[in-house]
């Protein structure tokens, strides 16, 4: 399987060397790095080119890694139903940068898009209809970064004096709870009480 | 034509000019399947645009799962599709399992494509029941879930949970199976064909039930890789895809089953699909029943993602400390990103998992089925009749626990 998966991403290199920043297999998986300008360009060629076939589009995420200057990873998704094999491509995008659209390749493309706008802000050039999809109407925020609080920023209940439903700032009752598992042993963040006499760094015991 | 456009100019107003009729299918519309509001752009009685909104059970189950463990995580799966719960945890412990590299133990693997079928047959009955239903057909729907019943106390028996289970765990299946139920099981196998031959000769043949959906809402070659269909959307057009059988996982590489598949590509093919998967699904568990009772053995891959036996707690300090490190820490997880499939009842269920060495996820993306068919609304009730709008959605098999996360 892997053997196979190899060849093809040496082929997809071949073919497109503009197109390909790096790939590997990995756990019987084919990962390709994409420059974004031509994603559009690699998808349309593993759609129809007839070794790749990758005709059916899988899925569109994003991951966001904090702290790197390149902060989101577009993840792009593909099976070839025909080849029965399946691809993941990544592409790296600064906060701010645009990503084209593969609407006009995949139809399929549409909501994944609009879900990727939605959870992490991340704009694509030449979609239709970029809407929010999954948040309620007028929500502001981007919830699937990770500087976004889980609790989010905004309640709502039915109020029964105005006969509707009110938007009100989270008012917890109890801290949200996030527990600290990492054992002090192990590069713990903080340091232990009665340590601070020790004078060595946190973590470098 | 009511809107004035024959000769009667001198009244016409602005108002009077607009043809075509918006209409608000949903939120609490019963044949909307759950919370689906669809913007409906009507020409009389034919649809000419569909837009869906979705997103009303939203729960932000991706942000959620980023600040819990990966066993805590577990049981958002079953809230997924709650249809057939145990498929939704399938992917998720697959997706575990194929980044810590553990492997299940045979029993534990049977037990898990014992009651993935067992969901599967949950959900084609809910559907077709429901989509009959939707249709005009009543008696189905009661006759099915009188038989969803007995499932679900399957599912009871061995998890202690009718719907919500948590029953799969990364390393093979929380309890082993008692051998009563094992046979309890084979016995519902036997009685089964009988009831789905009883719902079959309510609707097959059935004349409305035919005119509603023959013809109605075909999917193309073309139209499955647009719109990235999965599952009976695939197979009720003819071409035999099912990841059991193209991308084998767990055990299903030595069952004997068949794909059945449609020829036309309209509700009704997909109808008949269902129900010969249904008949199939029963063939696998008699063959997993079959090779249960020889099966016998550990039904958890003993080591750090799993529990240590109950005696071992008992005289161990470190089964003791292990216990509570598993259940307050939880496992880690080495870094890397996985992406595992799962031929769920609906389509392809997919988890990304991009993990961080830590016992947290980093970041999962579920990928539902429900989210592409549900895409293609606008597409495929063009130009159909609004009644036939419920027809479609039906036979799409939307849920809205996956599909809006």
């Amino acid at each position: 399987m892997s053997d196979s998966l190899k060849e093809l991403g040496g082929y997809i290199e071949a073919k497109r060397p503009d197109c390909v920043l790096a790939w590997d297999v990995t756990r019987g998986e084919l990962n390709v790095d994409v420059a974004p300008a031509n994603i559009e360009g690699l998808v349309e060629f593993l759609k129809s080119d007839q070794t790749c076939k990758f005709s059916t589009l899988v899925d569109i995420t994003a991951v966001d890694y904090t702290g790197r200057a390149k902060r989101f990873d577009v993840v792009y998704h593909f099976l070839s139903m025909y080849q029965n094999h399946r691809i993941r491509l990544r592409v790296s995008v600064r906060e701010e940068q645009m990503v084209s659209s593969i609407c006009e390749i995949h139809p399929s493309a549409n909501w994944f898009e609009r879900e990727v706008f939605d959870m992490f802000g991340i704009l694509f050039t030449g979609h239709p209809d970029l809407r929010r999809i999954l948040t309620d109407y007028g929500f502001r925020g981007y919830p699937l970064r990770k500087d976004f609080p889980t609790t989010g920023y905004t309640e709502v209940r039915y109020d029964e004096v105005e006969k509707r439903v009110v938007y009100e700032p989270v008012s917890l009752v109890q801290e949200y709870r996030q527990f600290d598992f990492m054992s002090p042993w192990e590069g713990a963040e903080y340091i232990l009480p009665g340590d601070e006499k020790d004078g060595t760094e946190k973590g470098t015991k | 034509m009511m809107d004035g456009s024959k000769g009667f100019d001198d009244a016409l107003t602005g108002e009077q000019k607009i043809r075509n009729f918006n209409i608000n299918f949903g939120p609490q519309h019963p044949a909307a399947h759950g919370v689906l509001r669809l913007v409906l752009e009507l020409d009389g009685e034919i649809v000419e645009r569909c837009d869906p909104h979705i997103g009303l059970l939203h729960r932000g189950t991706e942000k959620l799962m980023e600040s819990r463990t990966y066993l805590q995580n577990l049981p958002y799966f079953d809230r997924l599709d709650y249809v057939a719960p145990m498929n939704q945890e399938h992917a998720w412990c697959l997706a575990i399992e194929k980044l810590t590299g553990v492997e299940v133990p045979r029993r534990a693997s049977l037990i898990r494509v014992l009651y993935c079928e067992i969901g599967r047959v949950l959900n084609h009955i809910l559907n077709i029941t429901t989509q009959a239903m939707d249709v005009g057909a009543m008696t189905p729907l009661a006759w099915g879930f009188e038989e969803r019943e007995k499932l679900m106390c399957f599912y009871e028996r061995a998890s202690g949970a009718r719907l919500h289970a948590a029953y799969f765990r990364p390393g093979g299946v929380h309890q082993d199976l008692p051998d009563a139920l094992i046979d309890d099981i084979e016995q519902w196998a036997h009685e089964f064909p009988a009831i789905i031959d009883d719902i079959g000769g309510l609707l097959t043949e059935n004349r409305i039930f035919k005119q509603r959906n023959v013809d109605i809402g075909i999917v193309t070659e073309q139209d499955i890789l647009d719109y990235g269909f999965s599952g009976v959307m695939v197979r009720g057009s003819g071409m035999a895809w099912d990841l059991r059988r193209a991308q084998p996982y767990e055990c299903y590489d030595e069952f004997e089953f068949e794909i059945p598949i449609g020829k036309n590509g309209d509700c009704y093919d997909r109808y008949l699909c269902r129900m010969e998967e249904m008949r199939q699904s029963v063939s696998i568990i008699k063959q997993a029943v079959g090779k249960l009772r020889e099966a016998t053995g550990d039904v958890l891959a003993r080591g750090k993602l799993t529990p240590p036996s109950r005696s071992d707690m008992k005289t161990s300090m470190e089964s003791l400390i292990h216990h509570f490190k598993l259940y307050t820490e939880g496992f880690h997880v080495p870094a890397g990103e996985v992406y595992c499939p799962v031929e769920a009842p609906k389509g392809e269920f997919g988890v990304y998992l991009v993990a961080d060495g830590s016992n947290k996820p980093y970041r999962s993306k579920i990928r539902a089925p429900g989210f592409l068919h549900l895409q293609a609304m606008d597409h495929m009730s063009k130009g159909h009749q609004l009644a036939d709008v419920a027809a479609i959605i039906g036979t799409m098999d939307v849920v809205f626990g996956e599909i809006d996360r």
